[in-house]
């Protein structure tokens, strides 16, 4: 393809192609920090989604490993995020090496916190304002459980705030543009800070797990193991697909780390919670 | 080298590993994937040393190809238990087959449908317990239904409620409509019975129904997957009687063919005869190393060709015309409702 990237985040190598220079120089701008990838384990292609959506109104289409077969083209202005989008596609259906489940992660030391949740349940503004005060940002998307060890593999891909979010960012970090009308509504990418990409080969031990609701009043209960269970299998993308390990992994992790319900109302009350059942461990 | 030709050298020459760089690894695995070869790869290179990045891209590939290999087992079981009251063994076919005799053709290799041959005669009550057992038709449209009963070599696709898994129920392994009529009941009569009420076919009907799957029916595509498997099958069970065997399935064009460009591709140990490529043989190869190093496809004009002609070998004209000519109604009609 005429542009490309190859970026490296934790264990996974990414190429991303293009047929337009621009989605390649912002995720360059935004990546700044990330080595360049050897190889590559899986390669996204943004290309035009027909001849004439190359220079006449350019409509995105992402591609590559894996596709959606179905996916709407997004404008060209959105390029970055349909990067963004293709990288956690081809994790989210490729990758079988760890147990992938949807979370943000941050840690003190190597002892880590797993936040899990639906779109929109605040993991990662919560795991954005953790990492303001000290917690190493380890990702807010996909959780990578070794499935050997346990042990929590670092995946910092850049968060992407939306919405009323975006205002949460602070001023001293590095942001791709600010994306205004995607099918997501306002959308902007927060690098995360240079430690948690210096960091990104160091794993973590999951110490406790959080489920997140955002815009609640502040609730704390504790989760009964079979309600952990059937949690971390709806949270999980490849699961079912890795059969026996799979299970193994998340039985695992179900039995070793305890496991909390979260509402919160807001960031504040959020991260104050975090922190004292954090203290209280 | 393009990454298509790199991929290919790589199945044959494993020991060639230890000269990639890593871009050209990041090419190879993205076609590989494309081709669903990776897993088939990851065997192939399970020893040599290659990078630790790209290794860890092979592990996942090959734990992949583990657990599809166990699914495919126990939905084979399944099927064999659905039907356990017809009193047939069901004949697995393809990579069921392979990994169900625990042959090399199976190591690693993608598995998706359950493919199995029965007498034509059990067809209406195999597709009667496999409804009372959980499946269910994947299509509801009357001309579709129609269209496979009547000139298709399989029922309609059934897909399992809970398991979400496919099975297609062959009585023979062509279209009725297509110019070979291979013998069936011959592949049913020597098939070689495996535990569990399930067998498959015997060597030589393998070879031909998988010669038949690439050069007699469909548009090539997965074909450096399939010319693969008929690699591994020779490998590991030589040649003899396999061109009587054709040629009593009126398939020996097709096996030509794949004995070629098994050994042209793959460096298969073939008798001479067919270790030279015809001029038409190279078109083939040209159609089965159309895609880049980024995994697309390329030459479209070649596979356009090889798409008119997976339909022209279907079907005679007459009948296509007809069919198109209903299937593209269906289709308007249907996009004016929407």
């Amino acid at each position: 393809m005429r542009h490309r990237i190859a970026l490296r985040v934790g264990l996974v190598g990414f190429r991303i192609g293009s047929d337009w220079r621009a989605p390649i120089a912002a995720l360059d701008a935004l990546y700044r920090d990330y080595p360049r990838a050897d190889f590559a384990h899986y390669s996204v292609r943004l290309e035009a989604a027909s001849l004439a959506r190359r220079w006449l109104r350019p409509a995105v289409r992402t591609m590559g490993d894996y596709h959606l077969p179905d996916a709407a083209p997004l404008a060209l202005a959105h390029g970055l995020l349909a990067a963004e989008m293709g990288m956690n596609l081809q994790v989210a259906l490729g990758h079988r090496r760890h147990l992938l489940l949807h979370a943000a992660v941050v840690a003190r030391g190597d002892r880590a916190i797993l936040m899990s949740g639906v779109s929109g349940a605040g993991k990662s503004t919560l795991a954005l304002l953790l990492s303001q005060r000290g917690w190493r940002f380890l990702g807010d998307e996909f959780a990578l459980i070794d499935l050997t060890t346990g042990l929590a593999h670092p995946f910092p891909r850049p968060i992407s705030l939306k919405n009323e979010s975006v205002a949460l960012i602070p001023p001293d970090r590095l942001t791709g543009p600010l994306l205004s009308g995607t099918p997501k509504g306002e959308v902007r990418h927060v690098a995360p800070d240079a430690a948690a990409v210096a960091a990104m080969d160091e794993p973590a031990r999951p110490a406790l797990m959080i489920f997140p609701r955002f815009g609640f009043p502040l609730t704390l209960q504790g989760m009964a193991p079979t309600e952990t269970f059937v949690r971390l299998t709806q949270a999980s993308t490849n699961y079912v697909a890795l059969g026996e390990a799979g299970f193994r992994a998340l039985t695992r992790l179900r039995a070793e780390v305890p496991a909390v319900a979260l509402d919160y109302p807001d960031g504040e009350a959020g991260v104050a919670a975090v922190e004292s059942i954090w203290s209280a461990l | 080298m393009r990454a298509a030709e790199t991929l290919v050298a790589l199945l044959r020459s494993p020991e060639r590993s230890a000269m990639l760089a890593p871009e050209t690894w990041t090419e190879v695995v993205c076609v590989a994937r494309a081709e669903t070869l990776l897993g088939t790869l990851a065997h192939r290179l399970d020893g040599p040393s290659v990078p630790v990045a790209v290794q860890r891209a092979l592990d996942g590939a090959r734990a992949e190809a583990a657990e599809v290999r166990r699914t495919a087992l126990w939905e084979a079981h399944r099927v064999a238990r659905a039907l356990a009251p017809l009193g047939k063994t069901v004949i697995l076919l393809k990579g069921s087959a392979f990994v169900a005799a625990g042959l090399a053709a199976g190591q690693g290799r993608g598995i998706g449908d359950c493919d199995i041959l029965l007498p034509r005669a059990s067809l209406d009550q195999a597709e009667q317990l496999l409804l009372a057992a959980g499946w269910d038709w994947l299509k509801s449209d009357p001309y579709d239904d129609l269209y496979y009963r009547r000139w298709m070599h399989e029922l309609p696709p059934l897909v399992h409620g809970e398991r979400d898994r496919m099975v297609d129920v062959h009585h023979t392994i062509l279209p009725l409509t297509a110019r070979p009529r291979p013998d069936a009941a011959a592949m049913i009569a020597d098939a070689v019975p495996l535990e569990g009420g399930l067998a498959v076919l015997c060597h030589t009907d393998m070879l031909v129904h998988a010669a038949a799957h690439l050069f007699a029916d469909g548009d090539l595509s997965g074909g450096l997957r399939n010319l693969w498997d008929i690699h591994a099958l020779v490998e590991e069970g030589g040649t003899q009687g396999l061109e009587d065997r054709a040629r009593h399935h009126g398939l020996s064009a097709a096996m030509g063919r794949a004995m070629r460009l098994s050994h042209a591709l793959y460096g298969t140990d073939v008798p001479e005869p067919w270790r030279h490529l015809t001029p038409l043989d190279r078109l083939y190869r040209r159609r089965m190393m159309a895609r880049n190093g980024w995994g697309r496809e390329r030459r479209p004009l070649t596979r356009l060709g090889f798409y008119i002609r997976s339909h022209l070998i279907r079907m005679p004209l007459p009948l296509l015309a007809r069919h198109l000519w209903i299937k593209w109604r269906k289709r308007r009609a249907a996009a004016a409702s929407e």
